[in-house]
């Protein structure tokens, strides 16, 4: 019996030169990165100041960094993709054999959803919304830094199974009865799902906490009309966190089990029904969706009526567009598997929700037209991300709305049409609407701007690359080509594959512009220092605070007398006199004490994770133990918050207004 | 008409979305509520999953021939009657008696651990009867929903090992009280998704 489960030497892929290749740079690469930080010295700051950190802002900030990491992961899986279909056509192998696309197109997928799109959301959250509720912090700031942790412990144990096994080689979805043990029996698809199941805890604590800091803890005067858009986008997306992750965990514990103990849930024999796992996925699934993009609207609306200089057209519909959104999606699972054969009843009424979803999307999209109508409209790049993100969206939008009808989509389901669908909408509503955030609110987080012209050359660069990339695919697709083929027959494909491969090229020229600005920005910080705190003439009360804010975000919790509160009060009789004046009498503050918690949470649960996809059973009554006891030491301590005396804050309010004072 | 805040020494008259932040008491217990509600769309989900599979007995026993109506309803009056002594010990706490909240403390355990041993014999009787989870979809389902409900019960336990300790090393601090009302919601929301799983399961299922 090998104490160490199913693992030995032959986990790792020695024959696979691509596996090991990107293995060793994986490792290098950490290994370089950890002996910076060590040899600087820089490791005691990092664990006080960041690792252990219950400051949303730096959590927030700590999400965007991962999500940006796991971007480069999940891209270059999707370039060795667009490379492979654009030289295996006719007799043509390509250079990657079928068993390593198969893992690379799961990869991609779960990646790209799961620890690029909700990190990035989740992380402009964080950032964003207690300042713009006028807040000090969320409802349970050490519950936050265990969500955190929680996901990156799903990030490395994906990232794990590129050097030590294989990834799932079923899809992003893992459908059974192709997920089951019968026809996987590797560890792919166990990688799969612990990453998931633990990485879906942190999400679902996440909206648990967003969800009651909205609700709960906002500042005084802020009733529910007077939040910002982005903090209701924030509780739609959030509500729907709540309702949809718990179905995913049941789905993955059922599928767990049929794994591991022979269960029958989803199985072919013994009863089991492989077309349930299919609707419980999508039921998460399809909420999943607009947990992505509602964020992404509400930061398009903010940057839409910042840069136009105007209130946003029509808050009150796009409020309501939100919620009704947040409960439409959850009437249209079924359009996910119109070919299951539910019959036509059923079809019809799915077919018909996933129309009507498009009305309150329209309605947002024609309230950011009004709002930029009649304004004074600045070009900078967070606008340019929005305005691309409408033009796009749309089209995007009316391929879903051809595909909810489920005559057409009997015919394109399945087919590269579908893929080119989904990036369609989900590339120009989370993606760019996540980069136009972080342009957006970067000012506010470091104290200094992005670079403009680094950013409008990497807007261009992702618009013209996302359309070459994704159109012909919509051409393929139509001419029958079904998603997931690591080769093909019809070389009359090929001219379209090609064409994608040379747009993910120029996405990739996209990505290095981030990369480029980022440094740019860096070194030219003093030329870009933003001193005001409100460099964008923003409406909303982040910017009323210091950029960055200090820890307690609000010397004094502002009172909120009406929407868009900050542009209301530059606009009051005494201008910008109207925030706290010199002499005032700061009262000190206590502020949520930095705890290990989450970080040794995590710790515990790699090796949970890591042991119970291998089958070191020892090693995982080890870890849940460990986590067990982190988390009794966190409930008997004694200390939880820390008291920042009144002399401080007002040093640091002195300070800034001087350093404000033209 | 607006709802007025009169809680936690907010100014009558301003509505209560316009009060500012709701004291931490308040703020524990809505995000607890939230908890509690992911988890009954967890539990949807296995209920969801036991009505698609209930009639899936693979040639296996059904329902009919597996449950025992009189240990169950043992079973139900023990949850239920827990609840009641959960209750009892809440009182105790608001008066800050120590001695009752520990007795009504222990019943509670008692209660819940009968509960726990006699769902395992039914479990145990079942498996021994060769009426296992891996014999049929119905019975993968019944031992999912059933057992989830249980590891939940289970954790309750522990839960309540770790406040007692608390309650004595703390006292009746104010975080020891949140955590404590958390539990009693979390034990009573134990007791309402038993009714559903008892309606459902064992009342829904023996039906021929």
């Amino acid at each position: 019996m090998n104490p160490l489960g199913k693992l030995d030497w032959s986990a790792i892929p020695f024959d696979q030169p691509i596996i090991m290749a990107a293995s060793a740079m994986m490792v290098l690469g950490i290994a370089l990165v950890l002996a910076w930080i060590i040899l600087k010295g820089y490791l005691p700051y990092l664990w006080r100041e960041w690792l252990t950190s219950v400051d949303h802002k730096r959590i927030g900030v700590m999400y965007l960094v991962l999500a940006m990491l796991m971007l480069l992961r999940g891209f270059t899986d999707a370039i060795m993709m667009r490379a492979q279909q654009a030289v295996a056509a006719g007799g043509a192998q390509g250079y990657l054999p079928p068993e390593h696309f198969d893992q690379i197109f799961s990869a991609h997928g779960t990646i790209m959803i799961f620890f690029v799109a909700m990190p990035l959301v989740i992380g402009l959250m964080n950032f964003a919304v207690p300042l713009q509720l006028g807040i000090r912090d969320v409802a349970f700031p050490t519950l936050n830094s265990v969500s955190l942790w929680l996901t990156a412990t799903g990030i490395l144990l994906t990232n794990l199974s590129l050097v030590v096994g294989e990834f799932a080689k079923t899809g992003w979805v893992a459908y059974p009865p192709l997920s089951e043990l019968q026809f996987s029996p590797g560890v792919g698809v166990d990688y799969y799902l612990w990453a998931l199941q633990i990485s879906g805890i942190g999400t679902l604590l996440t909206g648990i906490n967003f969800v009651t800091t909205i609700l709960k803890t906002r500042a005084p005067g802020m009733g529910y009309m007077r939040m910002p858009v982005f903090c209701w986008t924030a509780l739609a997306s959030n509500l729907l966190i709540v309702a949809a992750f718990p179905v995913l965990t049941a789905t993955f514990a059922m599928l767990l089990l049929d794994r591991y103990l022979g269960f029958h849930f989803f199985t072919t024999d013994g009863g089991g029904n492989p077309m349930m796992y299919v609707n419980l996925f999508w039921v998460w699934g399809h909420p999943e969706v607009y947990i992505l993009v509602l964020p992404a609207f509400g930061v398009f609306s903010e940057v839409v009526a910042t840069f136009s200089g105007k209130p946003l057209f029509g808050y009150r519909s796009m409020v309501g567009a939100s919620m009704a959104i947040c409960v439409i999606a959850y009437l249209v699972w079924l359009h996910h598997f119109f070919t299951m054969g539910a019959g036509a009843g059923v079809n019809a009424f799915f077919g018909v929700m996933s129309m009507i979803i498009a009305v309150p999307t329209g309605v947002k999209i024609f309230n950011w037209m009004f709002t930029m109508y009649g304004g004074r409209v600045r070009f900078t790049a967070p606008i340019l991300w929005s305005i691309g993100f409408m033009v796009t969206f749309v089209l995007g939008g009316l391929t879903g709305v051809l595909l909810a009808v489920p005559p057409a989509d009997f015919q394109l389901h399945n087919s590269l049409f579908l893929v080119a669908h989904f990036h369609h909408v989900i590339i120009p509503g989370v993606v760019f609407g996540a980069f136009a955030g972080y342009h957006y609110w970067f000012p506010k987080a470091f104290g200094f701007r992005l670079d403009e012209r680094w950013g409008k050359a990497s807007f261009w660069c992702w618009f013209v690359g996302f359309h070459l990339a994704f159109m012909p695919l919509y051409v393929v697709g139509l001419l029958g080509m079904t998603r997931r083929m690591q080769h093909y027959d019809v070389v009359s494909w090929q001219p379209w594959l090609l064409l994608a491969a040379v747009g993910a090229v120029v996405i990739l020229a996209g990505i290095a512009c981030q990369a480029v600005q980022l440094v740019v920005s860096i070194r030219a910080r003093e030329q870009l220092r933003d001193v005001t705190g409100d460099p964008w003439n923003g409406r909303t009360l982040e910017w009323s605070t210091a950029s960055p804010p200090p820890a307690w975000n609000y010397a004094v919790l502002p009172q909120v007398g009406e929407i868009d509160a900050y542009w209301q009060a530059k606009q009051g009789p005494r201008g910008r006199e109207a925030r706290p004046a010199q002499a005032r009498e700061y009262e000190a503050i206590d502020m949520p004490r930095n705890s290990p918690t989450g970080f040794i949470t995590a710790f515990f649960a790699v090796i949970t994770g890591f042991a119970l996809i291998w089958h070191i059973w020892w090693m995982a009554g080890f870890g849940v133990l460990g986590a067990f006891v982190t988390l009794l030491f966190f409930a008997f301590r004694r200390q939880e918050e820390v008291e920042i005396p009144a002399v401080e804050i007002a040093r640091f309010e002195r300070a800034r207004e001087r350093e404000a004072a033209p | 008409m607006s709802v007025t805040a009169t809680l936690d020494g907010v100014p009558r008259g301003i509505p209560a979305s316009e009060a500012g932040p709701a004291s931490k008491r308040i703020v524990v217990a809505f995000g607890f509520w939230i908890f509690l509600l992911s988890d009954i769309v967890m539990f949807s989900a296995l209920f969801a999953a036991y009505a698609v599979l209930m009639r899936a007995t693979a040639g296996g026993p059904s329902g009919v021939e597996l449950f025992n109506q009189t240990s169950v309803a043992i079973e139900t009056v023990c949850l239920l009657a827990s609840s009641y002594t959960c209750g009892l010990m809440s009182l105790a706490i608001a008066r800050r008696q120590h001695l009752l909240t520990y007795l009504a403390a222990a019943a509670t355990f008692a209660l819940g651990a009968a509960f726990l041993a006699i769902e395992l014999r039914e479990f145990a009787g079942m498996i021994a009867r060769d009426a296992t989870p891996q014999r049929s979809g119905f019975l993968s389902a019944f031992f999912t929903l059933v057992g989830c409900h249980g590891l939940h019960v289970t954790a309750g336990l522990v839960w309540l090992i770790v406040m007692m300790a608390q309650v004595a090393v703390r006292g009746f601090h104010d975080v020891v009280q949140r955590r404590l009302r958390c539990f009693s919601l979390f034990w009573h929301f134990l007791d309402i998704v038993w009714v559903w799983l008892f309606t459902v399961v064992y009342l829904m299922g023996v039906r021929p």
